[in-house]
């Protein structure tokens, strides 16, 4: 299939479902409309309410501060993954001794520790943060211990023949092979500091996109939840682009094939 | 001799732990030395513990009993003379070739513009000299044997280990590489220690071949010196009469070797 196909088939996707749920919001069968306005609105005035937000500029304040959250939540969760990760990979008794800790921890569904970062840390950013630090972290730990204890055997016993002392296998060997497995996670890692973001956000703040689609909900707008979450998937697409390509510069190194998650 | 012995190894028997507590003797009472400047080729059937002896003269692998000598003095740990080139692919990934082979100088404490520069002359005698910034993956199996080759001659080893080093390549790459490794060996003879299980490549190439016999506690079971002329070309020596009666000689003692190998490994497939 060639590119313009492709492109014309994803788009007429849209339009026919846009279509679709236009004409069945609008238009009553046999007396009834099968999507009431009340429930499902309608993409007219999903859309216009889009465009009201950017053209009166009240989006760009909750757009800043939900990607800030989430960078914030990637970088700390991220910077706390890759230590531990590396930590626990290179000390197996530390491993086996915080093993359940870390199964028990990684098993809760992070949702429930919203209220208790709430609590702690308030409704600013913070709590949001904290949110997404506890998804992005178990997700670049697992990786980044797998990578570390996964390290060819033979590339490690060529560092050694080639002198290597244990300081320089970490740097040359245990470091890079660690970060690539990091960031082969990147898309997943990323997509998670913004979930934590947006969760944190409808769970209880004072800005952000989480926020704007739980007070559309509050005063039952349903226009302004699903002009909610197209801004967000927007978001989340625009970020999802950036970090491809991030990742085709830093892993250059890798055969195409086996850059994938 | 005036010149001390490279790799000594006496009555050397090696083993492993397995999963069920047994103890696997893979190697037994092994006795073998490479003279300083010696080729040495190890032919043996599949599974026989040829890595596994190249493994002990690298301190890789401690000998169960047995003493290791590097140079007249007892091995404690690695050996730090020896260069060892695997089967495998052991090339750091996420380096690009010049930067694998510049490494070895550079973790030397080398500062990284001399070793570049001395990485490039290397990748050049290889043949690779246009091919500096190739990641690993870029890189023909045959080529990366040729990165591997230079990131273990840059840093001058006195002892080379080798690992069915070519085993992976298709035949032209085989002799190609023999040929290449022979011409830097001339040019500054190191000890060489080369395990392979083909005879062919191994009576090529080396001044002695030394044939194990089939695992588990494999020994040494012939050593055969072969007093070939050099310098040789590995495609052209097949040809001549004295490389076919050597050939017929040793392989008369190794084929019974590699049809017992065989039959175990097929016994153990059974089992």
């Amino acid at each position: 299939m060639s590119r313009v196909t492709l492109l014309f088939l994803q788009v007429l996707v849209a339009v026919v479902a846009l279509a679709l749920w236009q004409v069945f919001a609008t238009v009553p069968v046999f007396g009834t409309v099968l999507l009431p306005p009340f429930f499902f609105s309608n993409p007219v005035d999903v859309f216009s309410q889009i465009i009201k937000w950017f053209s009166t500029g009240v989006i760009w304040k909750h757009l800043l501060i939900t990607l800030w959250e989430s960078i914030l939540a990637f970088v700390i969760g991220s910077a706390g993954g890759v230590l531990v990760g590396f930590w626990f990979a290179r000390q197996p008794r530390v491993a086996a001794v915080f093993d359940p800790y870390v199964k028990m921890v990684n098993a809760l569904p992070r949702v429930v520790l919203a209220p208790i970062f709430a609590l702690w840390f308030g409704l600013g950013i913070l709590s949001k943060v904290a949110l997404g630090v506890t998804l992005v972290f178990f997700i670049v730990f697992f990786n980044v211990y797998q990578g570390v204890k996964e390290v060819s055997t033979t590339v490690l016993d060529n560092g050694r023949m080639l002198g290597m002392s244990e300081r320089q296998l970490m740097r040359h060997v245990y470091w890079p092979s660690a970060l690539s497995w990091m960031f082969s996670s990147l898309h997943t890692s990323v997509g998670f500091a913004v979930v934590g973001a947006v969760v944190g956000e409808y769970l209880g703040a004072a800005a952000g996109l989480g926020y704007l689609i739980q007070q559309a909900e509050g005063v039952f707008d349903v226009a302004g939840v699903f002009a909610g979450m197209f801004v967000l998937s927007a978001f989340v697409l625009l970020i999802d682009m950036v970090v491809t390509l991030v990742e085709k510069r830093l892993l250059v190194w890798r055969p195409a094939a086996v850059v994938r998650d | 001799m005036a010149q001390p012995t490279a790799v000594a190894l006496g009555d050397a028997t090696v083993g492993f732990r397995l999963a069920d507590g047994r103890v696997y003797t893979a190697v037994e009472k092994a006795n073998l030395s490479v003279a300083h400047g010696e080729f040495v080729a190890i032919v043996g059937p599949t599974g026989c513990g040829k890595s596994t002896l190249l493994n002990v003269a690298a301190g890789l692998l401690k000998p169960v009993s047995g003493a290791v000598r590097i140079f007249d003095k007892p091995l404690a740990g690695l050996n730090r003379d020896a260069g060892y080139l695997f089967q495998a692919d052991a090339l750091f990934p996420w380096k690009t070739a010049i930067d694998n082979v510049a490494i070895g100088l550079e973790i030397k404490g080398t500062p990284r513009a001399a070793a570049l520069e001395r990485a490039q002359k290397w990748l050049t005698s290889v043949g690779l000299g246009a091919f500096a910034n190739r990641y690993p993956h870029m890189l023909s199996g045959g080529q990366r044997k040729r990165v591997g080759l230079a990131q273990v001659l840059i840093r001058d080893p006195k002892i080379l280990l080798m690992d069915e080093p070519f085993g992976p390549l298709d035949a032209q790459t085989r002799q190609i590489m023999g040929n290449l490794l022979l011409e830097l060996w001339t040019a500054d003879r190191k000890a060489v220690l080369f395990v392979t299980h083909d005879l062919e490549e191994a009576i090529a190439l080396a001044d002695r071949v030394v044939i194990m016999s089939a695992g588990p506690g494999a020994r040494i079971i012939g050593d055969w010196r072969i007093a070939l002329p050099r310098p040789r070309d590995i495609s052209e020596i097949r040809m001549e009469k004295d490389f076919h009666a050597l050939h017929r000689e040793i392989w008369g003692v190794l084929k019974d070797e590699v049809m017992k190998g065989y039959a175990q490994t097929s016994q153990a497939g059974a089992a």
